[in-house]
């Protein structure tokens, strides 16, 4: 293959010279998602945002390791679908109340499987949530990286390892629920997760997770760590010959966008009330890519822009027009890679950049 | 020992399928630095080509549909690279999710056309029945393999036009240098590749009921086909096909089908510990 060196794909700037204003605009998005959205939003409206900013989160983590890193992660379904399993079954167990769980019973299983015994208890179930994402991408993060497989490499074994695991779930009806997943939860933590009040409770719970996370990322990209993870991005072998070693700034960086996606996860379950294959195979987690090459790679906030435009497209036009869903995303993504590579974050930076220079001129 | 040897035609008739579809991705892999996840919709062209034949031709459909399911995809694949594809080259990531939307486009396409449930292909009378373990559907998709790549290997090593896919493949500036025209390469080597998707998908008639995702679920691991065979490498996508069908085949007969896949990524891991480019790699001197 001929060394086909890849362009750098956006300038460092020395410091960021508008920071107040940026804090501004969290500042007020925080406060429309936090006051704003759950007086003007009826019930179903607003679960329906607490899923996309589940999605959301999902995003974020993407928008690290792919806009940032450089790493196209196409598995994050997977670290999404280890943190929901894991809550599902807390959920399952502490509405079973020390029976066998529904679906277990409808399958034929007889006594609890050792592998969700412990699940029963609450903090171990949320601990699991960022444990088990943690470890399996830190596993396969060092292996692979270490090795030096990168870039389209490392696509194809994240999309293979989220073929496997939804194989692997729907195959073990009686373990997880096969292809129906974990479903019919009734109680959350004390309160009753189909009533308003607690739909409501776990709207503000997503928003102010979201917020926070997006916090700690943004923090994270503007410290040493962050500039070294650009650098690795945009040329790996300098940074090696540099003395640092990008395995393992990279590995770092997944297993945060790993665990990222296992909390948004397990928010999603009592949200949505499910968690099945289909939620998080290779398709989901291509669209949740998709949606942040939309929003925008390069900057965190478009990769949440992009989760929620996405997450509403989808609900409109599936409903809308559902035949036309699929041509319409498909087109989309199309014009958007040829035409906007830096999404919609692109497209209103250049335009702003016009405004300025026509106004000055 | 009876379940043994069943399992040997299996593995080795997925592994021939795999084969035929990795081989179209690793050249534009390997050669051009694209990701082509519409190739899975190639492979669903042709296998809808040779079920459209079928009014046609009736039963011998199949035989009718090789040549034709080759120029269908491979127009197809000629026609994205020229619209599409050709703005990317040597930016693998991006053309992924560009392919990829063209896929799910294809694919709805498919679905107004054909309609969503799957459509059967009678196989040829002829080929019903077995030599031992072998049944004769099975033996003639891996011959249909074997002649395929021995056909590719004669168009690469002796036509001149094979050999300067050669020249693009190692060193693409140098070979433009020498007075290559690598762009009408390219274009050789995008139809070629995708024709031989369409000589899968014809292929998996023989052994499935054909339907708009048919693509999908061959796509993964023909991907992992290229990943441990090695970049443009005919060699290695042989071996890594044959490999890859046989512990498909074996992990799903010795523990169960959903634990298989799992089985096949690990391995596929651990073996890139030891070889990280895949089994063959194109020497060079560059670093990355």
């Amino acid at each position: 293959m001929t060394a086909v060196l890849e362009k750098p794909t956006q300038k460092l700037a020395p410091k960021e010279p508008r920071q107040w204003k940026g804090a501004a605009v969290f500042v007020a998005v925080a406060v429309v998602a936090l006051v704003v959205m759950p007086l003007v939003l009826e019930p179903f409206r607003l679960g329906l945002l607490a899923k996309y900013l589940c999605y959301a989160i999902v995003a974020l983590g993407i928008g690290l390791a792919w806009g940032q890193g450089g790493m196209l992660t196409l598995g994050q379904g997977v670290f999404f679908g280890l943190g929901g399993y894991a809550m599902g079954m807390y959920l399952k167990l502490n509405d079973a109340g020390g029976d066998l769980p529904d679906f277990m019973v409808w399958s034929g299983v007889e006594e609890l499987p050792a592998l969700w015994a412990p699940f029963g208890n609450p903090v171990f179930a949320l601990a699991m949530v960022v444990v088990v994402p943690l470890v399996v991408a830190v596993a396969l993060g060092t292996l692979v990286f270490r090795q030096r497989v990168r870039g389209a490499y490392f696509a194809i074994l994240t999309q293979a390892l989220a073929a496997a695991l939804v194989i692997l779930l729907i195959g073990q009806q009686g373990l997880t629920g096969g292809t129906n997943g974990l479903t019919n939860f009734f109680d959350f933590f004390g309160n009753d997760v189909a009533a308003e009040s607690t739909q409501r409770g776990l709207y503000l719970t997503v928003a102010i997770v979201l917020g926070v996370l997006y916090l700690g990322a943004w923090q994270l990209v503007r410290s040493r760590f962050g500039r070294l993870l650009l650098a690795v991005r945009d040329g790996e072998d300098r940074v090696r010959f540099l003395g640092y070693n990008p395995a393992t700034v990279k590995t770092i960086t997944f297993a945060i966008s790993a665990v990222m996606a296992g909390i948004a996860g397990a928010l999603f379950v009592p949200v949505v009330g499910i968690i099945s294959p289909a939620l998080l195979g290779v398709v989901p987690s291509l669209e949740l890519v998709v949606a942040v090459a939309v929003g925008g790679r390069f900057a965190l906030a478009g990769a949440v822009l992009g989760a929620v435009v996405m997450g509403y497209a989808k609900t409109y036009f599936s409903e809308e027009l559902p035949d036309a869903w699929l041509y319409l995303q498909g087109a989309l993504f199309i014009l958007v890679m040829t035409l906007a590579p830096k999404g919609i974050v692109g497209v209103a930076a250049a335009l702003r950049d016009r405004v300025r220079k026509e106004a000055s001129a | 020992m009876e379940g043994f040897l069943n399992q040997l035609p299996i593995g080795l008739s997925i592994g021939a399928v795999l084969l035929l579809i990795a081989l179209g991705l690793t050249f534009t892999f390997g050669q051009m630095g694209v990701i082509n996840m519409a190739h899975g919709e190639f492979i669903m062209a042709g296998a809808y080509t040779a079920f459209l034949l079928q009014d046609w031709a009736g039963r011998s459909a199949v035989l009718v549909a090789l040549p034709v399911a080759f120029v269908v995809a491979g127009l197809m694949g000629l026609l994205l690279e020229r619209a599409a594809i050709r703005h990317f080259y040597g930016r693998p990531l991006d053309t992924l999710l560009l392919t990829w939307g063209v896929s799910l486009v294809l694919q709805q396409l498919a679905r107004d056309l054909f309609g969503a449930p799957n459509v059967q292909v009678l196989s040829p009378t002829w080929l019903q029945g077995a030599i031992g373990p072998m049944p004769y559907n099975r033996l003639f998709i891996l011959v249909l393999a074997v002649g395929s790549v021995v056909a590719i290997w004669l168009y690469m090593s002796r036509s001149a036009q094979g050999r300067r896919m050669q020249a693009v493949m190692q060193n693409r500036q140098l070979a433009a240098t020498s007075g290559i025209n690598t762009g009408r390469v390219d274009q050789r080597t995008f139809f070629i590749g995708s024709g031989l998707a369409g000589i899968a998908g014809v292929a998996l008639t023989l052994i499935g009921p054909v339907g708009p995702t048919l693509g999908t679920y061959y796509i993964v691991d023909a991907f992992l086909v290229v990943v441990a065979g090695g970049l443009g490498q005919l060699r290695g996508a042989v071996i890594a096909a044959a490999a890859l069908g046989l512990l498909n085949s074996y992990a799903e007969f010795w523990t169960n089908a959903s634990l298989a896949k799992v089985i096949v990524f690990a391995v596929i891991v651990a073996f890139l510990q030891f070889r990280p480019q895949g089994l063959f790699v194109l020497r060079s001197r560059a670093l990355t």
